[in-house]
């Protein structure tokens, strides 16, 4: 699924999944019937934002504020969503 | 009980694109059980001709766990990793406390999955599970047509299946549907995707049948044509074009007709573990068809040490257990050899090439049993179906079908 992410826009979890912090394996995790994705590192502090409430320029800011070192992260938080959206892991709101 | 998570099934491929350290070890790698599937009972009202529920299922219907233990094996398994929980059977609707051992999962942060005929399920119960914190139900269809539901199902169930649809949908439910594909109902591939979309389903998997359990013995009876399950696909790719992201379709090719075999459970011991009626700890859902394998217990060492300590457990994971061709094959990470259940059943010998392989030297045992289906007079056996009559003869020892299986060419 083809999408352009722009920053007013506002995403939510898709229906059925569920986001959680899995201790055992030390990342968060999406889960849903028949599956689950494992987030790495940044993937997770993306998704973990995204509350149905938050626009995308929200995000990319308070993402910013957090990781003030990391260097080029909008291009990073845009390439999440897009690639959540087209999993279909998130749904627009 | 369903193929979901048999061979390259999407949870798999999932698992498999994420998993890490596939192929070596659990010891060096702490590879963790994110799967537990709760086999909680074998006993059944349908008398599926595919099910690959073990043909001696009948012996393991009188020592089932207790609730209690199936609660401390939710505990001990989610301490280790465990996620995603299948509770399946046999039909577990039979049992009565699935109520409480859905609301311990939800308790304890698994995400899960009731997998049903859809027999006994009612609105009551559903209504137990929802509060419960059930997360989704898959169900089981058979085809669109009364009479091959009926058939191959051995049940008048075709009518119950429609209202229990309708019931998940209602219960705001993701509709979950599996289909196991076999000659009877290849040909209306169209017509059962229309109907999962008419019934509004989210995800459907097409899962060819693979030859396990009861689906072995009807093997020649059950197996499509390569031409069938070509055009199957080829519907199954239009529809998909066609319903877009609102439907996902999984279509399961089968092994049989595969080039390469699958990564069987996405490898012994990596990320699948299976606790049965009976307490016993599986690393797949045929495991105990292999000799000389003594599986763990939940009722004697527990989880932890079945999974990590255990020799069954330990015994096929990684490379180690390989021989030729295997051993030397640059494939050998992709598919760690195949299926062991299947190059057992097959060759006789657990430890060589899974004989689905183009390198296996057992190769022609599949070929031949792909022509045998084209066999009208093998083609035409009756089916045996999968009830407890059929399975206290295997269980006694009445392996008379069985042993062609095993026969070394």
């Amino acid at each position: 699924m083809e999408i352009s992410i722009q920053h007013s826009d506002i995403y939510a979890l898709a229906f059925h999944h569920r986001f959680q912090w899995e201790e055992a394996q030390q990342s968060y995790v999406i889960l849903f019937p028949e599956g689950m994705v494992k987030l790495h590192g940044g993937a997770g502090e993306v998704i973990k934002r995204v509350d149905g409430k938050a626009s995308v320029g929200d995000i990319v800011a308070d993402l910013k504020t957090n990781f003030p070192d990391a260097v080029g992260i909008e291009a990073d938080i845009i390439g999440m969503f897009e690639m959540a959206y087209g999993k279909a892991w998130i749904r627009k709101v | 009980m369903t193929q979901t998570s048999l061979g390259e099934s999407v949870v798999q491929k999932e698992l498999h694109a994420q998993a890490q350290n596939n192929g070596v070890a659990a010891n060096l790698t702490q590879t963790q059980p994110l799967w537990l599937l709760a086999e909680v009972t074998y006993r059944c009202p349908l008398h599926c001709a595919f099910c690959y529920n073990p043909t001696d299922y009948d012996k393991h219907t009188q020592n089932e766990l207790t609730t209690e233990q199936w609660i401390q094996a939710l505990r001990d398994a989610r301490k280790m990793g465990a996620i995603q929980l299948g509770i399946s059977g046999g039909e577990p609707l039979l049992r009565d406390d699935i109520e409480d051992i859905v609301i311990e999962a939800r308790k304890l942060g698994y995400y899960s999955n009731l997998i049903t005929s859809g027999v006994g399920l009612t609105e009551k119960r559903i209504q137990a599970f929802k509060e419960g914190g059930l997360d989704h139900i898959q169900l089981s269809m058979h085809d669109i047509t009364e009479e091959i539901n009926n058939f191959i199902t051995n049940t008048k169930t075709f009518e119950l299946k429609k209202k229990v649809a309708a019931m998940i949908k209602n219960h705001g439910y993701p509709m979950v549907l599996n289909v196991v594909i076999h000659r009877y109902n290849i040909g209306h591939m169209k017509e059962i995707l229309e109907m999962a979309e008419a019934l509004g389903a989210d995800y459907i998997e097409l899962a060819n049948t693979q030859y396990y359990g009861w689906s072995l013995v009807n093997r020649s009876q059950l197996m499509p044509l390569k031409e069938q399950i070509d055009e199957a696909e080829r519907i199954t790719n239009e529809f998909r074009e066609k319903v877009g992201s609102k439907m996902k379709i999984f279509f399961v090719v089968p092994d049989y007709f595969g080039d390469r075999p699958k990564k069987c459970m996405n490898g012994w011991g990596e990320v699948f573990m299976i606790v049965t009626a009976n307490g016993d700890v599986l690393p797949c859902h045929s495991a105990r068809v292999l000799p000389n394998m003594a599986f763990p217990n939940v009722r004697e060492k527990g989880l932890e040490y079945a999974w990590k300590e255990s020799p069954a457990f330990n015994k096929y994971r990684g490379t180690a257990w390989m021989k030729g061709p295997c051993v030397t094959c640059p494939e050998k990470m992709n598919d760690l050899g195949g299926c062991r259940c299947q190059a057992f059943l097959l060759t006789g010998d657990a430890e060589s090439a899974d004989p689905v392989c183009s390198l296996s030297p057992h190769h022609h045992l599949i070929e031949k049993a792909i022509e045998d289906s084209k066999n009208p007079v093998i083609a035409n056996q009756p089916i045996i179906f999968r009830t407890d009559k059929n399975s206290k003869k295997y269980a006694a020892g009445d392996k008379e079908r069985i042993e062609e299986f095993h026969a070394l060419p």
